[in-house]
This record gives structure tokens, C-alpha cells and sequence, in this order.
């Protein structure tokens, strides 16, 4: 469905992603994990067009994203739920599913979708008046897997869904990546806390200093010598 | 004194009336404020505009009144999106102080076109509607239209914001700018939009305006400063600090006057303003 071929990316003179490339299928839920600063939001902002590829090819379903406006990119299916949530804290909590929906082919099918995350978050629906800025973290980081459903995606792109929150919030978020897995969602989702995300994905990519060092399916990563001394702590 | 003092009421009622134009002035300027953060100081010269175009629709070219004020608030709507496009836009990651001054740039240039192209003698369309007497007291019937009409705009705004795809979006993109994108939304879109939206808001009041006032190209600076004062009060970007800032300032010119003297109650207000930004300088309802 995504497919990188050796695509590069940075900020300025700064390189933060070097010739990676990885592929998503339909249906699959995959992982990147790897260190702070490794250049794993870099990769989704890439892919969301959000900065520009210096080089290489992407394409998704087979059209070519690398010179898509940003804006045009849910339009291929992709929705990005950014780092830190980034929810619109002065507006409504269904005003903020509104936002998701707003492309045009989304609009139809708002009350449809709005109640399908209302039965994936029940929360959300008891809060929906509620300013977005007033929700507790594990709430925010729902609403903003809300939005991002609204559009009714083809792939969910997720950054760092558990980053902030208190431990028993982090399980109640992979058991909605879980869900969304189960439901047949594709979902590239990068992740710090690698040994709840090799539980969730099928697939992952190690991502250490800009450049994909390892890939496999999550059974085979989990058994890995070097993840398992570097970030699973045995 | 008597307790019922008719004239009293008078200028309370006038007051309100006013603050219904004063709260209309406001509301374009807060729009482009809370939503682009950037202060169009040449707002007023925008109005000033409008007012010429009414002008030249009814007056030049002998078009129906109404189609002069439709022209009106479609001129400028076109040069909000235009200054939006050609001055705001290459500098929206500047300084504030470069915005300001290259808006305050704006201004005399609009003030010196004006002077060029329309002269500086006075213009009026040449409509004055009569005072209509209610009880024993005299209200201007173009202030009760302005009045009708400004709260009819803010109305229409408030549904406008809160009940469309499009007016979420305006209210979104002034809180993350950044990841709009990410919903689907082109930024530049909804600020030139918005830009459009602010002026058509300054073409309303011109077209209130023009059915109270002469017209020269100076004219902005009569309303320029009360309105900036207005928004300012109320908390700069804040819709509803401003509408409440509008008639409180309102009542301080119509009442203050009615007690000492016209001109007194511009200074009254004036005084009032000057206080408030030692007390509150956020304004009413401002966070900032």
C-alpha cells in the first residue's frame, strides 16, 4: 500500500533521514521503533508531505506522494495523528472530529463516522462538548485517533501514541491499536516503547541515527539479540 | 432633575445604537486578528474605500442604491483577499513590529491614492434619512438601520464560525496553525478567506457608514482609532470582548456627552480607555 525507496529527508543542512525504505501492506499494523531523535516523526512527516524528501520515491497505492501539496494527502487515504496529539484545545471535542472530516468525501459521511468513534471511544461521546484543551492525555490522544478516523483513512499514521501518558493509560491506547488492527485498520506506527508496540504490530523497522538498521516480524524482533539488550532491558 | 429624564434616555438609547455600528467596526479587525495574528492597521483606509465605491456606484455610474452597497462590500471583500495575497502574506513569518509597519505603510498609501484619484473635496451620496420621533425623544433612522444590520452581521458571523466546515476551520486554524494541513486544509486558503471575510465586514460598515457621513480620503482616521481602541479594550482577537467593548464605549461618548458636552465624551472615553490599559491591558476578555 506505502512503499519508501531510499528516501531522505531533513531540516535545513541538518540530514535526519538517511536512504530509508519500507513498505506497508493492506491490512497490516507496523511499527518503527527506535531511540529519541532517531528521525522516526521525521519519517511521518515525510510521508505526510509535511517536509520534503530530498531523495528518493514514495508512493502509495501506486501514486507517487513526493510532489503531492500537503494538503492533498488525505486524499490518498493517509491521516496522521502528530506527535503531541496537537488537538485544537479551544474547540469542542466534536468540533475536532468535524476538523477530521472536513475533506469534501469526508462530509457525507460525518454522523456515520462520528458514531463509529463514539463506539470505539464511548469517552469521547460523553465529553463531546467538552473543550479538547481540558481532557485528560489518554482523552486527547483518543480525540486525536478520532479525528484521524473521520476521514474515513486507507492507513492510520501514528506518532508516538503513548509518549506522556501514565502507564495504564499507555495499555488502554495499545488496546485501541489493537482494536484498530483487529477491524482490519493499516497502521504505520512509530513508538518509543518498544516492548508494548512489538506486541501490537506485525511488522517492524529499527530506526537508530536516520537510517533503518533492522526490519523483521515483531516474534523475530523480539528475540533479537541487539533489541533485546538495547530496548527490552534483558 | 426629574427621576424620568427623557433626554437621558435619549442618549442612552443613541449609545446603544452606536455601540451596534462601533462592535460592526470591531468585528472585521478581531476576525483578521484571531485568526492571521496579524493587525491590519490600514483597516479604517479599507472602509474609506468602501465608502468611495458605494459613492461611484450610486453616484458616478447612477446604479440603484442597493446595488452600490452590494458593490461596496464586494470591493473591499476583494482587497481584504488582495492585501491578504500581496502585503500580509510575505511577511506572516516577520516580526510583529514589521507587520504593523508595513500595514501602517498601507494606510498612507491608500490615504495619498485616495487624495490622487477622488480629490480631497468632500462627497456625499446624497441620501439623509430623516429622525424618527419615538415618545418624545429623536433617534437617527440611519443609526437604527446600522444598528439593525451590524447586529444582524454578528449574528450571521457567530452562526457563520460555529456552524459550518469552513467557520470551524477559521477557528481552528488561529489555535495550530501548523497542522492544518493534516485535516485536509490549505492554510493559505482559509487566511485569504478570512481576509475576504474581514473586508466584506469593513465594506458593511462603509456602506452604514456612507449614509451617515461625507466622504474624503481622510476619513479613516475618524474611525481608525475608536475602533482600534474598541478591539483593543476587548481583548485584540476576541469577538465577543469587542462587541461588549463596543457599547460600553458607546455609552460613555452618548451619555458622557449628554452630561458635559459632545466632544467631552469622546474624552471621557478616552480617559476611561487610557485607564483600562493601566488595569486590565489585556482587555475584558483578552488572554494576552
Amino acid at each position: 500500500m506505502l512503499r519508501l525507496s531510499n528516501v531522505s529527508a531533513g531540516y535545513g543542512s541538518f540530514q535526519a533521514l538517511f536512504d530509508a525504505s519500507l513498505e506497508v501492506n493492506a491490512g497490516e499494523t507496523v511499527a518503527v521503533i527506535g531511540p529519541n531523535g532517531a528521525g522516526k516523526t521525521t519519517l511521518l512527516r515525510v510521508i505526510s508531505r509535511l517536509i520534503d524528501a530530498t531523495a528518493g520515491e514514495m508512493t502509495m497505492e501506486a501514486h507517487s506522494l513526493n510532489a503531492v501539496p500537503s494538503h492533498e494527502v488525505i486524499g490518498y487515504g493517509i491521516a496522521h495523528v502528530p506527535e503531541n496529539r496537537r488537538l485544537f484545545p479551544r474547540l469542542s471535542v466534536e468540533d475536532n472530529l468535524r476538523m477530521g472530516s472536513y475533506v469534501p468525501s469526508a462530509r457525507a459521511q460525518f454522523s456515520g463516522r462520528l458514531d463509529q468513534v463514539y463506539a470505539l471511544f464511548p469517552r469521547m461521546k460523553e465529553r463531546r462538548k467538552q473543550l479538547a484543551g481540558t481532557l485528560s492525555g489518554g482523552e486527547q490522544q483518543m480525540c486525536a485517533i478520532g479525528r484521524a478516523l473521520m476521514s474515513g483513512p486507507k492507513l492510520l499514521l501514528l506518532d508516538e501514541p503513548s509518549a506522556g501518558l501514565a502507564p495504564v493509560v499507555v495499555q488502554a491506547i495499545f488496546e485501541v491499536v489493537r482494536k484498530m488492527s483487529a477491524q482490519g485498520y493499516t497502521v504505520l506506527i512509530v513508538e518509543q516503547n518498544v516492548q508494548q508496540v512489538l506486541k501490537v504490530a506485525d511488522r517492524a523497522y529499527l530506526l537508530e541515527t536516520g537510517r533503518i538498521k533492522l526490519s523483521g516480524r515483531s516474534d523475530e524482533l523480539r528475540e533479537n539479540d541487539a533489541i533485546k539488550k538495547s530496548y527490552l532491558g534483558l | 432633575m426629574p427621576i424620568f429624564d427623557i433626554f437621558l434616555v435619549e442618549a442612552v438609547v443613541n449609545g446603544i445604537l452606536l455601540g451596534g455600528i462601533l462592535a460592526l467596526l470591531a468585528l472585521g479587525l478581531n476576525l483578521i486578528f484571531g485568526v492571521i495574528d496579524v493587525v491590519w492597521i490600514c483597516y479604517a483606509e479599507l472602509i474609506m474605500l468602501g465608502m468611495y465605491a458605494v459613492y461611484y456606484g450610486h453616484n458616478v455610474y447612477g446604479w440603484p442604491l442597493w446595488l452600490a452597497l452590494v458593490f461596496g462590500v464586494a470591493v473591499v471583500a476583494v482587497l481584504g483577499a488582495l492585501l491578504h495575497q500581496f502585503v500580509i502574506r510575505p511577511v506572516l513569518a516577520a516580526e510583529p513590529i514589521n507587520q504593523l509597519l508595513v500595514t501602517g505603510g498601507v494606510l498612507f498609501f491608500l490615504q495619498a491614492v485616495a487624495t490622487l484619484v477622488f480629490g480631497i473635496e468632500f462627497k456625499n451620496i446624497g441620501i439623509r434619512l430623516p429622525q424618527l420621533s419615538v415618545g418624545d425623544m429623536y433617534l437617527s433612522l440611519a443609526r437604527l438601520i446600522a444598528f439593525g444590520v451590524a447586529l444582524a452581521g454578528m449574528i450571521g458571523m457567530y452562526l457563520f464560525l460555529t456552524r459550518t466546515y469552513l467557520g470551524t476551520a477559521i477557528r481552528a486554524i488561529s489555535q495550530d496553525r501548523a497542522i492544518m494541513p493534516l485535516m485536509g486544509v490549505n492554510p493559505n486558503r482559509i487566511f485569504l478567506i478570512t481576509s475576504a471575510l474581514g473586508g466584506g465586514l469593513a465594506g458593511l460598515a462603509a456602506c452604514l457608514l456612507v449614509l451617515q457621513y461625507d466622504i474624503h480620503p481622510a476619513i479613516g482616521l475618524t474611525f481608525g482609532p475608536i475602533t482600534f481602541m474598541v478591539c483593543v479594550m476587548g481583548g485584540l482577537g476576541n469577538m465577543i470582548g469587542g462587541f461588549i467593548a463596543a457599547f460600553i464605549f458607546a455609552q460613555f461618548i452618548s451619555v458622557g456627552g449628554f452630561f458635559l458636552h459632545i466632544e467631552w465624551g469622546y474624552v471621557i472615553a478616552f480617559v476611561f480607555f487610557i485607564g483600562m490599559m493601566f488595569w486590565r491591558p489585556q482587555g475584558i476578555l483578552g488572554s494576552r
